[in-house]
């Protein structure tokens, strides 16, 4: 039954160039095709605040800023990111002061074990700069892609309500600075 | 994954030149990877089509719209133009997936979604379109999420997409291209049913290449409806959804359309039983024979018995709404 | 001088948030180490047989790969039962990853293939063949209920006699419900890195709820005593999944071994399904009561299902005898053994199910009897655990009903099914009781002032995600005298001071217990100490009549009369204090438990059957509240986790494979953010000086014990439907 085909004829992986980069830092990486995004993040230049929790777009963890926009880093691979800008749940803060989402999410408790918490900040900020939720109602579905299984939902909730007006503003600024 | 080489040409000729037959276009990414991870699928070359400028909305001649194959699904769901007059496309792209996944899926990869089915999944279980011949678990097996439609002994797998839904029900048409030059595929032509080739999810030959979705002018913008039906409320696949359009005059219809999605290896649509309906009240009685000619024939397996009488539901539910307006 | 407010009862933040919110808390597979191997398991795509033959070589020869690791080649492992018995485990033999070619469940772990990097290892593991000599199995509960026996569990023996008051009762209900297999599923898959140390030794950072046990099981499966530690900073939740050492943990070692290198193993989503889960269950529930809903008797009969090899039991019949006031109950406990892995505890193991049956079913006698829920239950509340022939210490279930009633508008509610209904929506109220049991296990904790002044206090537990550090650092600056900034609790390492598995919601009362008495100890000392002194002003003075502050400590009433903590520290060496807490003999005389009333408001679409829960109300009485915010949290999270074992969690087997197919997060449904509604937390106020020395009963289980039941009978309030086939699914209300 186990009929797993032989694919050993293709056995030397090359690499590849890649420039990219990640919070606000250049790099140049050499990145062999079958790296996913988040395995680059993970275990090739130790940026461990990227979680995977199920490596197939099902759940959220490893949720990042693409070119500002709020992808799946597991479902994407490395190689075809040349020349992109990334953003992780390290890049969010500058300095020791936290980003609001940040500290609204410790303000209110938003997490428990804390794995899914770093894609729900890149998520959070990531609708927020969509600008497409305003209600509970609505932010409840636009965080839909990321799980919680401590189920600390209300309070992401809560963190997300209080700290969007502040992230809007600090989004704003951002865009002026890179005009 | 399968160690594979990479390739990122920048002309859509170029693209096609370099396709091989163990090769795969990748654009978003987001079912590709997941199915190469997954031991589904292992290509020995991927072919990066991100660079190509596929990637813009336009307006047609005839008053509709282009969609570059490599519009974002959230780009389109939340493009002005769609949302004005497409608003059924933009709700069903917003009913699919989650909004990390929309902002990575692309138009055209979306269209080649592969099914949900358990076994099609895990490699280490028989399955007629992942390895022909080893046989088809789901029909004795576990088969809630599966066809009550258009199967065959070969396979009873689903079609996965939302946005497909949405596109079946305007009558979009797909353009592809390929060694031999461009074509134009009638939506309802593109996917295709399981029959004795599950292996084939839709009607593409070797290297061609999704180049755009067209619209037409007809875009039931004032009367539509995406309803999708599923076990949690949001981030899950259809058990059964419907992108239900009307063109009304006063109350009686002058077009509808119904497309179902989660029923079938395709989105199922029955143009013949549509046509019936113009002239008549757009009541429930209306709806009602509509929904039993869409699901005449229907035959579900042990769990998914009851798909047939929530599709009949669903689609006077969501032709309902559609009287009421954009919904 | 800092103003300190007694921290335990304040509802501070989290001490280990800004580590979380900025990616810097490190979970087990994230610890780098140079020349770290990754491993990938292959596991049995067969439920039962033999591996006749298992060719390796093409995954061998895939430049980049170090090893492939089967029962033929693997390192010398333990070969008796003892050395595998975990403190989590069930009685019989638990299972031994790579032991020999036996196949036991589908999924097994068969090989492990260790390379370079993690798509390498994954990669050459699908070239591996194996050829199976297959037997027949059998896997499904239901088909295999002639195999049943009785369960080795400590059940009451029967109390009075059931038979004939059920013969006698005026209101009947016979009913019978079945709950599925659920997996935990925490956010973190289980990862192993080992740490290979020049010397042979090993420290491994584990995924784990039981730092310590770890660590006894791999000395004893290994043979390498005093070699072993075991380090686990944070757990992205573990739910159960932690009590026992999962199989990751000994292949990597295994790996370590066989090639003197480091090595980490992580779990694929997919093998998140290929230990253990919360077992398939029958409930069984007649209820007698007489026509004013005086309970009068019960029947419960559980019947659940094993593996061949080990029998997991947990309270699922217990709650029926010792909720209500019942003069006659009968308890029965069946097993089915069957061609899987062992179930495992898994939140509130046996009380999500048993309550759920227990809890519909006086649902059900309600409407039999035609009384209010809240009433019927109100009616039959007893202070006396009679399974145990004890009173309670305390039970403030009364206040829960009444508090969460009022809180919830419950008297708005009309009793007649379908009558209440916003457009398409069918608006249910339904609510159930919750109870789970307040234990306290052995533990011990130490405190040492460092030398910066600051007071460290720590414990071999774990945070899961429960705030163990947040709470452990209240207890401790409430027991010291210090403010918060000034105290660090450190955990998760199997050198530290003895600590029970963080489970059962005991960790509070247990570790807490120890640490409370390990600064009460070193406050005693330190004073002791300056009072050593010639002419100290602290002479005579008790430990009430000192403060200390900003690392200092003064008397209270002449502050100025101070020494520097860091002195006294620097003159008689490391202050340090161990204590051990033992369960106080005070308890022996009572029952103990937490208990809870849950009210939940459901939609049901009347063409669709799509439910939404859309508001909860949980009043909880259990004991003092160390922090009321991350107490809350677990309370909402407990609500989330009833409301997916109402409507979304099942893991499908397909029995012609004896196989899971669901084995992914789209299919295996938790709830998203918009499954969940307002979730309203109430802690009724409950004294007890008998649980503990704290007053603090734990919140980690009871949250989710009852839910399930009050979401269900709010579907039947909304459709008139009884659906006592968990989960509750769309196509169950068609």
């Amino acid at each position: 039954m186990s009929s797993t085909k032989d694919h050993s004829g293709v056995t030397t992986v090359a690499t590849y160039p890649i420039a990219i980069e990640i919070n606000g830092k250049p790099q140049q990486l050499d990145v062999h095709p079958w790296t996913t995004l988040l395995d680059l993040l993970r275990e090739q230049i130790g940026l461990t605040g990227t979680k995977k929790g199920c490596d197939h777009g099902q759940c959220g963890a490893c949720t990042v800023l693409l070119n500002g926009k709020r992808i799946n880093s597991c479902l994407t691979i490395a190689v075809m990111h040349d020349g992109a800008s990334l953003t992780t749940v390290e890049g969010l803060a500058s300095g020791d002061d936290l980003h609001p989402m940040q500290a609204a999410f410790v303000k209110h408790d938003a997490f428990q074990c804390g794995y899914c918490t770093p894609g729900q900040l890149c998520s959070a900020v990531g609708m927020t700069a969509e600008g497409r939720a305003e209600t509970s109602d609505e932010l409840r579905e636009h965080m839909s892609g990321n799980l919680c299984r401590c189920g600390a939902y209300p309070n992401i909730l809560s963190a997300i309500e209080e700290a969007m007006p502040a992230t809007r503003e600090q989004l704003e600024r951002d865009k002026g600075v890179s005009r | 994954m399968n160690p594979f080489t990479y390739a990122r040409p920048t002309g859509i000729d170029e693209a096609v030149s370099l396709f091989t037959p163990d090769s795969r276009y990748i654009a978003g990414g987001t079912n590709l990877l997941d199915l190469m991870k997954e031991n589904v699928t292992h290509p020995e070359q991927l072919i990066d089509i991100t660079r190509l400028p596929l990637k813009d909305i336009e307006e047609t001649t005839d008053g509709g719209l282009r969609i570059g194959a490599l519009v974002s699904n959230s780009d389109l769901a939340w493009d002005a133009r769609i949302e004005q007059h497409y608003p059924l496309l933009s709700k069903a792209i917003l009913a699919g997936a989650s909004p990390q996944l929309r902002n990575m899926a692309t138009t055209g990869g979306n269209l080649l979604q592969r099914t949900r089915c358990y076994y099609f999944y895990d490699a280490d279980t028989p399955c007629n379109k992942r390895e022909p011949g080893s046989g088809c678990p789901a029909r004795d097996g576990l088969n809630r999420i599966h066809a009550i439609l258009g199967h065959s002994e070969q396979c009873i797998a689903v079609h996965p997409s939302d946005m497909c839904v949405g596109l079946a029900a305007l009558d979009a048409t797909v353009i592809v291209k390929g060694r031999d030059g461009e074509r134009r595929i009638a939506f309802a032509d593109f996917h295709r049913l399981p029959g004795n080739e599950p292996e084939r999810d839709n009607t593409l030959a070797d290297g061609e290449l999704v180049t755009a979705v067209e619209l037409p002018a007809e875009n039931f913008s004032t009367h539509c409806a995406y309803l999708k039906i599923r076990d949690r409320q949001s981030y899950a696949f259809a058990l059964v959804s419907v992108a239900a359009a009307l063109q009304l005059d006063g109350g009686v219809i002058r077009n509808v359309r119904v497309a179902l999605g989660g029923v079938a290896h395709k989105p199922w649509r029955n143009p013949e039983a549509e046509a019936l309906l113009v002239g008549r009240p757009a009541d429930k009685a209306a709806f009602g024979e509509l929904a039993d000619a869409l699901l005449a024939g229907a035959i579900g397996f042990n769990d998914n018995q009851f798909k047939i009488e929530l599709a009949r539901r669903a689609i006077v539910r969501a032709l309902s709404d559609a009287v009421e307006g954009a919904v | 001088m800092t103003v300190k407010t007694s921290p335990v009862g304040k509802p501070l933040d989290r001490v280990d948030g800004p580590m979380k919110v900025q990616g810097q808390a490190k979970y087990a597979g994230e610890f780098p180490l140079p020349g770290l191997l990754y491993g990938h398991i292959v596991n049995s795509t067969i439920a039962r047989g033999r591996i006749l033959h298992i060719d390796t070589r093409a995954a061998e020869a895939v430049p980049g790969i170090e090893a492939v690791l089967t029962h033929e080649n693997r390192p010398p492992i333990a070969s008796y039962d003892k050395p595998y018995e975990d403190d989590d485990a069930a009685d019989g033999s638990p299972f031994r990853p790579l032991f020999n070619d036996r196949i036991l469940y589908n999924s097994q772990p068969i090989a492990l293939v260790v390379g370079e990097s993690l798509e390498l290892a994954r990669y050459a593991a699908s070239l591996i063949k194996v050829e199976y000599q297959t037997e027949e199995h059998a896997t499904d509960l239901l088909t295999n209920l002639d195999q049943m026996s009785t369960a080795p569990a400590d059940l009451p023996g029967p109390r009075g006699d059931a038979k004939q008051a059920l013969n006698n009762a005026a209101v009947k209900v016979e009913v019978q419900y079945t709950t599925p297999v659920e997996h935990h599923n925490p956010m973190e898959p289980h990862a192993s890195t080992v740490h290979y140390l020049p010397d042979g030794t090993l420290e491994v950072y584990d995924k784990t709820q039981g730092v310590q046990n770890c660590m006894r099981y791999l000395e004893d499966v290994f043979d390498m005593e005093g070699q072993i530690r075991i380090l686990t900073p944070f757990v992205g939740g573990a739910f159960g999944s932690g009590l026992r050492p999962q199989h990751q943990l000994p292949l990597a070692v295994m790996a370590a071994l066989k090639l003197k290198r480091s090595v980490r193993v992580s779990f694929a989503r997919q093998q998140m399904f290929t230990f253990g889960y919360r077992p398939r269950s029958i409930q069984r529930l007649t209820m007698g009561a007489s026509s004013d809903g005086q309970l009068q008797a019960i029947y419960h009969q559980a019947i659940a299902q094993t593996s061949r090899f080990e029998d997991y039991t947990e309270q699922q019949v217990e709650w029926s005898g010792m909720l209500y006031k019942c003069p006659n109950v009968t308890l029965d406990y069946q097993l089915v053994p069957l061609d899987v892995y062992t179930p495992l505890d898994m939140r509130a193991p046996g009380g999500t199910i048993g309550v759920y049956a227990l809890e519909c079913a006086m649902d059900e006698l309600a409407y039999a009897a035609n009384i209010d829920p809240v009433e019927l239950r109100q009616k039959n509340f007893t202070d006396f655990n009679a399974n145990e022939g004890k009173p309670y210490s305390s039970k403030a279930l009364l206040e829960c009903y009444e508090q969460g009633a009022e809180r919830f508008g419950w008297s708005k509610r009309t009793m007649a099914p379908r009558s209440m209904q916003d457009g398409h929506q069918l608006i249910g109220w339904g609510m159930a009781t919750g109870m789970w049991e307040a234990m306290q296990m052995p533990a011990s904790a130490k405190a040492c002032i460092d030398a910066t002044g600051k007071l460290i206090v720590s414990s071999a537990t774990t945070d899961i995600g429960t705030g163990t550090y947040t709470v452990m650092t209240q207890i401790a600056a409430e027991a010291m005298g210090f403010p918060m900034d000034q105290v660090e609790f450190k955990l998760g390492d199997s050198n530290m001071a003895k600590a029970p598995l963080q489970g059962g919601s005991f960790t509070v009362s247990s570790v807490g217990s120890a640490v409370q008495k390990a600064c009460q100890e070193l406050r005693m000392k330190l004073l002791d100490t300056v009072q050593q002194t010639p002419a100290s002003p602290f002479s005579g003075k008790t430990p009430d009549e000192i403060d200390f502050a900003d690392g200092w400590l003064f008397i209270k009433d002449a502050p100025e009369q101070r020494v520097k903590l860091t002195d006294i520290a620097a003159e008689t060496g490391a202050l340090e204090v161990e204590a051990s807490v033992e369960p106080g003999e005070v308890r022996d005389g009572y029952a103990t438990g937490t208990h809870s009333a849950v009210f939940v408001e459901v939609k049901v679409d009347e063409d669709t059957g799509m439910v939404k829960v859309s508001r909860v109300v949980s009043a909880v009485a259990a004991g003092r509240v160390v922090n009321p915010k991350t107490a809350s949290n677990q309370i909402m999270g407990g609500v989330v986790w009833g409301v997916s074992q109402a409507l979304h969690e099942e893991t499908q087997m397909d029995h012609n494979l004896g196989r899971f197919m669901n084995h992914s997060l789209a299919e295996y449904h938790i709830p998203v953010q918009a499954d969940i509604g307002d979730i309203d937390v109430i802690f009724v106020e409950e004294h007890d000086e008998i649980v503990n020395a704290l007053g603090s009963k734990g919140v980690g289980e009871i949250g989710i014990v009852g839910v399930a039941a009050a979401v269900s009978n709010a579907i039947f309030h909304a459709t008139g439907k009884r659906v006592r086939d968990l989960p509750v699914t769309l196509d169950k209300l068609m």
